[in-house]
């Protein structure tokens, strides 16, 4: 009994060790930028900080969320937002009450307008907040979604 | 559609709208296998990025919060019917795919 405990735990480690060897082969010119540390945080402000160095953000109105207010399927939540400002450098999306707040982060070059879409899953009712880095400064805006069913499920 | 990256792109006044889906299972890492009660391994796209005749002109940094097959949609000024946008992913496994579409 002890050596098949033994067996599974060395087949666990080696699928460990065999996933953290994939990992080093990703190639690091493509995610030299994959913001982990924030990604990795379990508060908002930490995310915040993780990624820009400070938390001090500027609620703006020309930051426009787009969101359902009650979201169906949790996890499938359309979020749009929408910045009205020129250079707009990036675009941050945050679900408070997820357990990785974190949700996205979207690289915006000059000629790309500070405008993006996309779904994400949702743990239960949060603020999902918007945060824009323009002229070098943070911007951001809020948005209550209310989740009437749980769940992280795919 | 092997690949499972599909690509809308379309132009008007002057801007260029791209929506793309890319068929990815997006795992937290957080979702337990129902008959086994293992926990299921986080497996999710990490970087996306999308081209317009080769210059990069949106990033998408995607956390396991994306929903499964993660749709993102952006905007961007020129573009003209004919001009390819490219769309490549890599994940946290290092698999990678891409694709590419003309501006209809």
């Amino acid at each position: 009994m002890k050596r098949r405990l033994f067996l599974k735990g060395t087949l666990a480690g080696g699928a460990i060790a065999v996933a953290a060897s994939a990992g080093l082969l990703i190639p690091t010119t493509v995610l030299a930028a994959w913001p982990k540390s924030a990604f990795d945080a379990k508060k908002v402000d930490d995310a915040i900080n993780a990624l820009a160095g400070t938390t001090s953000t500027t609620s703006s109105g020309k930051v426009k969320i787009n969101a359902p207010e009650i979201a169906e399927v949790s996890a499938e939540v359309r979020i749009t937002v929408d910045v009205e400002m020129d250079n707009v450098e990036s675009i941050s999306i945050i679900v408070e009450n997820n357990p990785s707040p974190f949700t996205a982060h979207f690289e915006i070059p000059a000629g790309t307008l500070g405008y993006v879409s996309t779904r994400v899953k949702m743990a239960k009712t949060s603020n999902v907040i918007a945060l824009v880095k323009s002229g070098g400064k943070l911007y951001s805006a809020q948005k209550e979604v209310k989740v009437t069913v749980g769940g992280c499920g795919g | 559609m092997a690949n499972g990256i599909l690509i809308r792109s379309k132009v008007s006044g002057g801007e260029t709208l791209v929506r793309t889906s890319m068929k990815h299972p997006m795992e937290t890492g957080l979702r337990k296998d129902q008959k086994t009660g293992k926990k299921i391994p986080p497996h999710f796209i990490q970087v996306a990025k999308f081209e317009h005749n080769g210059k990069v002109v949106f990033t998408a940094n995607l956390g396991p919060a994306v929903s499964k097959n993660p749709y993102v949609s952006f905007k961007f000024k020129g573009g003209n019917k004919g001009d390819t946008i490219k769309v490549s992913w890599v994940d946290n496994k290092g698999k990678s795919a891409s694709n590419e579409d003309k501006i209809r």
